[in-house]
């Protein structure tokens, strides 16, 4: 029996069958609840751990199982994918404690800790996919299994929300769907092949090939909230806290961003992508993404509002990186698939603690509050500066990274973007810091909880904590073997380029 | 010993008489009907099991009832396409038949089984007939045999709706029967395999063609002739509905796909451009009139007419690639019967608890009956063609095919059809998590009606990992070659 080939299953697995249970359960089993969510997030951390050693050593993990005619489910664990499914996994416990400490004693939690398993399932499918069509489903369940998550408080504004993202996901689905039916047509296949699987093709199907490249990367850049496909995204806010975090950090988002780098680089290839003419126009999108991002959240108040159009700017950095299509701006774009996740997971956390403790969702009532939460304004001051890309934080290693590679690439035009994006985050952040730290606390918060001489509970303040020393220590650490930049790196050698 | 008689058996017979015996002693002793009916049920789920092991050994089966060959007696005839049928209806019939225990009281109950199961033997008939003529008698029996479900609950609507039901059906067999007899006179014989040598590209049989056609269309209500579909569908009492959607129409449309591909598809003529056409038309018009429902029993039915619509697009399709594309056809029928059965069955509970199926105030519902909530969502997936499930291996399929014979208005239609049922499906589901308040007066829903939508809606998501084993089981005795690939 060779266990290789059952681990990628297993990974999968490990988060939805204690899923799948949850739902059965009646709200007050709390403890049981709980104890399979640990459990699954334990398991998953394991087994991912295993994968993480045998990849390293040049052990092959791949599940096949028979889809459909000529077509197979691929759970395949190459370097790419394990990158994101340690971001997923990570990023998973933290949220699970988290979640535990911020619904306590709120409705339908049997309902919500079911779907956050279907999503993290979701997720991990889709950073395991080993070809198209596996990717393409598990992207659609991840679609699913947000809805619900994101409708969970069930207020009018809620539900509008969901159906703006229903809209949105179902029509980029649509064209993902109708782009890799197209592909398959041509090609017969849709492994995933490092450097791609396209360049047989003649220069006849050039045209065919080019609207397939805009048909899936429109499907991709839905969830990966490129404007103009962002809509959904700030409308989004409306969810739990636990919910934005996973959704901004890894889940949906970031499974668009790393579907746009599976497609490029492995199913078109970037060099073949490049002869094609569609890397430029995508650098363009990318970089217009930001800017617009950037300056949309300098005018929001609603701080949660506010992060998510940060998230729309940033997240578009990894885009950057791909499509500049280079060495090193893909090692900039790659690893801030997971630089990105630790500082914006951290700064959700945050936000989401400001309005459970003090009932402070705005900026303009954060005056003072750094001495009021101390512990959790550090956490959000180290997400803060990350994303504005200060060193020693993580932001700063993949912002420098797509610099170098932009120089690299000969398009200097895109440290503009970085150096405008720099400033206007820094703009849109350091107000807050300032407001926090240096000004006058009110008199009284806008709904004050108790919790006696703790700022907050611990299952609260323990995961901004854990994500933001984690943000620290990818930028400080980035040197030392299986940092996540010795990771891209590993990936870009492998998988990408030839060495 | 066990394989031998797995073996040797008569599958088909027991297929046909096992129901009609049983509806003969559910009509005796009607008070023991739920158990019998039940037990009736979960044989023939074997006995489907044990003739699908069969051909799959010995191939194609073939009998001569009473040792009368083709000319003179009536024979049954077994191969992939049949045994999908007789799958399907025997899986989604039991399903809806476990719903049926509680659903029914007993006066009902009384009436509803022996009409079911007479239903069930016609139907089983229908899918292993080998003559044209016994696809008549079988059809009209499932017609009449409908009809008097439809008509079951006794309301007002249900009356109105089983009358409608009942011409349009009378009607459909009518037309049918003139082809018969066309054809009969044309090249006299009914049985399939001696009309598909016989068939010369003549007027009688282009004729012929039209009227069976027509009259098959109609009974599948075909855009455009659905009119009497929704009002039947939606008014019957929610197992009928289940049973009239997810089984009854298919029954009509194996005809037509058999006499296609034995008999007329050599001598089309362009008969499936116009097939395609008015699919691709149900597709569309059928999805927007779901749409637009603010009932939800209305809008499942049109949710109907919109699915058939696939398997017309099929059609056209299959003059390049026939075997893929009827394979394609026929999961998508197998996937409907089963999200289509949990959808109304769903959609019974929905009733039953609320007194009601208004979509507009179902929000009250939906949120206390997480299981049938469940089960319409899964519905839902596999009706919308979302991976993973049944409906969406069958749309890939098609659409793959679409693809590759660069026929883009179809690929514009399967896309823009399963779009159109994403929004429909969540113009319900948008409901299930909006705080409305809770509303006094429901009724109890015993659990086996949840668990039975919900099983069923899950079986249809199963599908979605199980082509790689039910497709070959499609292809014994070759069912899809007669229009195969065409120079």
């Amino acid at each position: 029996m060779n266990w290789d080939a059952w681990i990628p299953l297993l990974v999968v697995a490990s988060s939805l069958l204690p899923g799948l249970v949850i739902f059965t359960l009646a709200e007050e089993r709390i403890r049981l609840r709980t104890g399979l969510n640990l459990f699954g997030a334990l398991t998953k951390l394991a087994l991912v751990g295993w994968m993480f050693w045998g990849v390293y050593n040049g052990h092959h993990f791949e599940t096949r199982l028979p889809l459909l005619p000529n077509l197979e489910l691929v759970l395949r664990a190459g370097p790419l994918a394990l990158l994101f499914v340690s971001l997923s996994t990570v990023l998973w416990l933290v949220t699970t404690i988290y979640a535990i400490g911020y619904l306590e004693g709120s409705p339908h939690r049997s309902r919500f800790f079911g779907f956050f398993s279907l999503c993290v399932t979701a997720t991990v499918g889709v950073a395991l996919s080993g070809n198209m069509i596996t990717f393409l489903i598990f992207y659609e369940f991840l679609t699913l299994a947000t809805y619900p998550l994101l409708v969970h408080r069930g207020t009018e504004e809620a539900r509008r929300a969901g159906h703006t993202y229903l809209v949105y996901t179902m029509i980029g689905g649509a064209l993902l769907l109708l782009g890799t039916a197209w592909l398959y047509s041509l090609t017969g296949t849709l492994e995933f092949t490092p450097r791609g699987f396209l360049s047989g093709l003649g220069e006849e199907h050039r045209h065919a090939l080019i609207i397939i490249f805009v048909l899936m990367i429109a499907g991709l850049g839905v969830k990966a909230a490129l404007v103009p496909l962002h809509g959904w995204l700030p409308l989004a806010m409306v969810a739990p806290a636990p919910v934005s975090a996973l959704l901004h950090a890894v889940a949906v988002v970031k499974a668009g961003a790393f579907g746009i780098v599976r497609v490029v680089y492995d199913v078109f290839g970037v060099d073949f992508a490049t002869g094609l003419g569609v890397m430029e126009p995508l650098a363009w999108l990318a970089g217009f993404t930001i800017i617009y991002g950037s300056l949309r959240a300098l005018f929001q108040d609603d701080l949660k509002r506010r992060l998510a159009f940060s998230t729309i700017s940033q997240v578009s950095y990894i885009v950057l990186g791909v499509a500049i299509a280079g060495p090193i701006a893909t090692i900039g774009g790659v690893v801030h698939l997971v630089h990105q996740g630790l500082m914006k997971i951290t700064l959700f956390f945050c936000a989401g603690n400001l309005a459970e403790t003090l009932g402070i969702h705005k900026v303009s009532e954060m005056n003072g509050v750094g001495r009021r939460m101390p512990w959790t304004m550090a956490a959000f001051t180290i997400g803060a500066f990350g994303m504005i890309g200060a060193p020693p934080v993580a932001g700063f290693i993949s912002k420098w990274y797509l610099g170098m590679g932009a120089l690299e690439a000969g398009q200097s035009w895109v440290l503009l973007v970085l150096a405008g994006s720099s400033l206007l985050n820094a703009a849109y952040f350091l107000p807050i810091l300032h407001a926090a730290w240096f000004r006058k606390s009110p008199e009284s918060w806008p709904h004050e909880h108790d919790f006696g001489r703790k700022e907050t509970a611990w299952a609260l303040l323990l995961p901004p904590l854990i994500t933001a020393a984690l943000a620290l220590a990818a930028g400080l650490l980035a040197t030392l073997p299986f940092s996540p930049l010795e990771w891209a790196k590993l990936i870009s050698v492998r998988e990408f380029y030839r060495p | 010993m066990l394989q031998a008689v797995i073996a040797d058996s008569h599958w088909a017979i027991i297929l046909i008489l096992l129901p009609l015996a049983a509806a003969v002693l559910c009509f005796l002793y009607a008070r023991a009907a739920n158990i019998i009916g039940v037990m009736t049920l979960s044989a023939l789920v074997l006995s489907v099991a044990a003739l699908g092991w069969q051909i799959r050994e010995t191939g194609v089966y073939h009998h001569a009832i009473g040792g009368w060959e083709a000319p003179l007696g009536i024979g049954l005839y077994a191969d992939g396409l049949s045994l999908l049928m007789l799958t399907i209806t025997a899986v989604a019939g039991l399903g809806i038949s476990i719903y049926a225990t509680s659903y029914f009281k007993q006066q009902d109950a009384a009436r509803f089984w022996p009409l079911w199961l007479l239903l069930l033997a016609s139907l089983n008939a229908l899918y292993l007939s080998a003559d044209i003529f016994n696809l008549y008698i079988t059809l009209e029996l499932v017609g009449l045999a409908a009809v008097a479900l439809a008509a079951l609950t006794g309301g007002r609507d249900a009356l109105a709706g089983a009358m409608r039901y009942l011409l349009a059906t009378l009607l459909g067999s009518l037309a049918y029967l003139l082809g018969v007899a066309l054809l009969y006179h044309g090249f006299g014989s009914v049985d399939i395999a001696i009309l598909a040598t016989q068939a010369e590209p003549v007027p009688v049989l282009w004729v012929a063609f039209g009227l069976m056609g027509a009259g098959l269309a109609l009974k599948m209500a075909l855009v455009p002739l659905h009119f009497w579909l929704p009002a039947t569908h939606a008014s019957a009492a929610a197992p009928v509905s289940a049973l009239l959607s997810a089984l009854v129409i298919k029954g009509a449309f194996y005809i037509l796909l058999r006499l296609w591909l034995e008999i007329f598809a050599p001598h089309s003529g362009g008969a499936e451009t116009l097939l395609g056409l008015l699919g691709s038309a149900a597709v569309i018009w059928g999805s927007l009139q779901a749409l637009r429902q603010t009932r939800l029993k209305l809008l499942i039915a049109y949710s109907t007419v919109a699915q058939l619509g696939y398997l017309f697009i099929a059609f056209p399709l299959s003059t390049m690639a026939g075997a893929a594309v009827w394979s394609a056809a026929g999961y998508l029928a197998l996937s409907h019967a089963l999200a289509k059965a949990a959808m109304f069955l769903a959609a019974g509970n929905l009733m039953r608890f609320g007194g009601h199926d208004r979509i507009a105030d179902l929000d009250r519902v939906v949120q206390r009956l997480p299981l049938t909530a469940g089960a319409f969502a899964l519905a839902g997936v596999s009706i919308i063609g979302l991976p993973p499930s049944g409906g969406f291996v069958g749309k890939w399929l098609l659409l793959e095919a679409a693809l590759t014979q660069g026929r883009w208005e179809l690929v514009v239609v399967i896309i823009l059809g399963s779009l159109l049922a994403a929004a429909y499906v969540f113009k319900v589901l948008g409901r299930a998590f909006t705080q409305a308040p809770v509303c006094q007066k429901a009724r109890a829903v015993p659990a086996r009606m949840e668990w039975a939508a919900l099983l069923l809606a899950c079986g249809a998501i199963l599908l979605g990992f199980l082509a790689p084993f039910i497709l070959p089981l499609m292809d014994i005795g070759d069912p899809f070659s007669a229009s195969g690939v065409q120079p």
